[in-house]
Formats: C-alpha cells, sequence, structure tokens
C-alpha cells in the first residue's frame, strides 16, 4: 500500500493538487491483494498527506485464461482454474494479476 | 510495507543490512531514474468561473449566488488517469539487478518457503556439497535476528544478512543495497534466502534467474494447492526432509500431483539435506545452469 499512497502522492504533486479526493486501484482477481488489509494499511498511512482523508476506491479485475486447445479465453476466480468446454487447466494467464493505480480525483 | 498483508508500517524497525562476509564494499552505484511519463488529464470544470446567474422572470430579478469556495472547488476538481503499476518501482529495481547479475555471469536464486520447512540446512548443505565446483554467495533475509546468517556462514560462503524488521519478504531494491556489502568477484552461484512467508514475497521480483519453493515432507500435501501464487511462480519445487516422509506418512504421489497442478513448468526435486539424498542432482542441476549461463552470454568467456 505505501507503494500505491507513494506513486499517488508523486503524481498529485505533480498535477500540483492540493487535494486528494479518492485513489482508484484496479486490483486482479489473482494479485494476491486482500481488500481489507489494503484498507486498513490506507487508513494508516494517509493522515498527514495530500490523501488524507481520501477514499480508496477498487476496481476488481476477473481473471482471463486461454486455453490452447480450444483457442479460447475463459474467466475463473482462482489459479487452478480448467477451461470449461475441454476441461483442461490452462496456465496461460491473460489478466487477473493487476495491481495498478489507475486514477486520482484531486483538487 | 507490503501490498499484499500491509506489514511494515512506518515507524516501526527500520531495514538493517550487515555484512561479515569478507566484503570488500567498493561498488560505485551511479542509478538515476529517468522518468518521463505523461499523464493524461481530464478535467472537469462546470460553469468557469461565474458564481452568479442572474435572471429575470416578468420584469422581477431573482440573484442566485452560489457559494463561492464550492464554485472554485468543483472548477478545481479532476480526475488524473494514472494506469501505472504499484509494482513497477520494485519491477524495475529487480530488472536492474538482473542486469547486473547477467553481466557478470551469476546465477541467482530466490529461496522461498513458510518457516521452519528446512531453507537454511538446505542451503548450507547445497554450498558445502557444491565444493568447488561452484563458488557461492548468500544474501539472508529475516525479519530480526542474524541466526540464519551465522548458520550459513559455517558453509564458509560469503553471507550478507538483511534484516527487514517488520517487512515480510525480500526486494528489489533491499537486495540491490545487500549486493554493495558483498565481494562479488569470482562467485558463480549468488543464493537469496527469502523471509519465510508463501504469501507476500510471491508479487516481489528481485531479479533472480530461478525461484527455489520448499515444500518440506512435514508440511502436508496440500501445501501447493493453499498457497498457488507462490507455487505458481516458481521455477524448482524442492520437496525438502524426505527422510522423515514415512514417520509423517507423507503421500508423496499426492504432493506431487498437486505440485504439477499448480505449477506445471516447475523442476521437482526430492531431498534431505540431512542425509545427503537427492542433493547430488540438485548441485549437478545447479552446474549446468551455471554452464548454461556462461554459453549463452557471448560478453563471458
Amino acid at each position: 500500500m505505501d507503494g500505491a499512497l507513494s506513486m499517488a502522492l508523486e503524481r498529485a504533486r505533480q498535477a500540483g493538487a492540493v487535494k486528494v479526493f479518492v485513489i482508484r486501484l484496479r486490483i486482479g482477481a489473482l494479485s494476491g491483494v486482500v481488500p481489507d488489509a489494503l484498507q486498513f494499511a490506507f487508513e494508516a498511512l494517509a493522515p498527514g498527506t495530500l490523501a488524507e482523508g481520501a477514499r480508496l476506491d477498487l476496481d476488481f479485475v476477473p481473471a482471463r485464461f486461454w486455453c490452447e486447445t480450444c483457442q479460447s479465453e475463459f474467466q475463473a476466480d482462482n489459479m487452478l482454474a480448467a477451461c470449461p468446454i475441454c476441461q483442461a487447466p490452462s496456465r496461460n494467464l491473460r489478466a487477473g494479476r493487476e495491481l495498478e493505480l489507475a486514477s486520482l480525483e484531486i483538487e | 510495507m507490503c501490498k499484499d498483508c500491509g506489514c511494515g508500517l512506518p515507524g516501526e524497525t527500520p531495514i538493517g543490512i550487515t555484512g561479515h562476509g569478507h566484503s570488500h564494499p567498493h561498488s560505485h552505484d551511479h542509478t538515476h531514474d529517468h522518468d518521463h511519463e505523461h499523464d493524461h488529464e481530464h478535467s472537469h470544470t462546470h460553469g468557469g468561473r461565474v458564481h452568479s446567474h442572474p435572471h429575470s422572470h416578468g420584469g422581477h430579478t431573482h440573484d442566485h449566488d452560489h457559494d463561492h469556495d464550492q464554485a472554485i472547488a468543483e472548477d478545481q476538481h479532476r480526475t488524473i488517469e494514472i494506469r501505472r503499476s504499484i509494482l513497477e518501482k520494485n519491477d524495475r529495481l529487480a530488472e536492474r539487478n538482473r542486469g547486473f547479475f547477467r553481466a557478470r555471469g551469476l546465477v541467482v536464486l530466490n529461496v522461498l518457503s513458510s518457516p521452519g520447512s528446512g531453507k537454511t540446512t538446505f542451503l548450507r548443505e547445497t554450498v558445502k556439497a557444491l565444493g568447488d565446483r561452484l563458488k557461492c554467495g548468500i544474501i539472508v533475509g529475516d525479519l530480526a535476528t542474524d541466526n540464519d546468517a551465522r548458520r550459513l556462514r559455517e558453509s564458509g560462503a560469503p553471507v550478507v544478512q538483511i534484516t527487514t524488521g517488520t517487512v515480510c519478504h525480500l526486494e528489489a531494491e533491499m537486495v540491490g543495497r545487500a549486493l554493495r556489502q558483498m565481494d562479488l568477484g569470482g562467485l558463480d552461484l549468488l543464493i537469496i534466502e527469502n523471509v519465510g512467508n508463501l504469501v507476500c514475497p510471491a508479487s516481489y521480483d528481485l531479479g533472480e534467474d530461478f525461484r527455489v519453493v520448499l515444500l518440506s515432507v512435514t508440511e502436508g500435501e496440500d501445501k501447493p494447492l493453499k498457497y498457488p501464487p507462490m507455487f505458481n511462480s516458481a521455477d524448482t519445487v524442492i520437496i525438502s526432509k524426505v527422510d522423515l516422509a514415512e514417520p509423517c506418512g507423507f503421500d508423496r504421489e499426492a504432493a506431487l500431483a498437486n505440485i504439477r497442478k499448480v505449477s506445471p513448468k516447475a523442476q521437482i526435486f526430492e531431498l534431505s539435506a540431512k542425509t545427503g539424498v537427492g542433493m547430488a542432482a540438485w548441485c549437478d542441476h545447479l552446474v549446468e545452469a551455471h554452464e548454461d549461463r556462461r554459453n549463452e552470454d557471448p560478453f563471458l568467456t
């Protein structure tokens, strides 16, 4: 979270912000992020910064796998996912590990 | 602090790096980050700077004054799109480490497991068993104490300790700093023993060539299913303490099936650092990896 917060504060300062209202993160289903832990850490770190009192918005990105056999993509919420067509497991992860600072709402 | 578990809140124990392993810290660090990013700003303004809208209805005038501060706030409220990975900084520093390792022809292992699965004994015995075949250096991360560093020094290899305080994993930047404390001259293999933890270290690339994840027979066969991100990221899975397999009732076939399910690409070694069984195959594998490294890089002889 300090990575996310320091990146957010750096960007906010570069944009000449005096206050940050919203920090929006994109979180992949397989990123390993625990939303409660993130929220807790944010609340612990934000006071005294431009982001004090800001809202943390989390956009969740579902995991998408590619099945070689069926040449098609499928969605899943865990790493042991199998293709719904051929039932074969796929490790070819195309999305779902994201942990991104998506946007900031500032003044 | 860690993105996964929130460890390492500020104001707590700072990260300490101590090296007693024949360290000649004469590295010159010329690192200049050039960040040329261009944000795309979308500002949403509402009504410019006009704060009163007088308009008339049938001959009489109403003056609707907006609150001045509110109008200014709305004017300047804007959204900046960023879309950058939060681990980007670590990833960038890991790539820098990787380039540094490649240039020196070093093979680098990032060794991960739960606490107590036998990393330290395994690594000490690996260094001893390799003997003159590969010259090893070790970086060891722990929350506190240098007990592991002391045990690892028994192998004769230079050891640098990183004390992470409250941080539950190593990051590329800590490894970069630890490298300055180590005499890398003549080293073939750098072993990084990560903090004992099967969750958060999975997200942090250190610049290693191989991620080595240990699963001791005492931990149960289903560990790979419980910690899929970690096992999925492994290049090598070591089933350790196989001398205890029988007393533990360890189901070898089930463990192998679980590892392959989560991590089909990982190479699997089964061994016991205590009895030495399986250590020769593991050491041969490291020697081969080092030869491959030497062969693939035209700048090294």
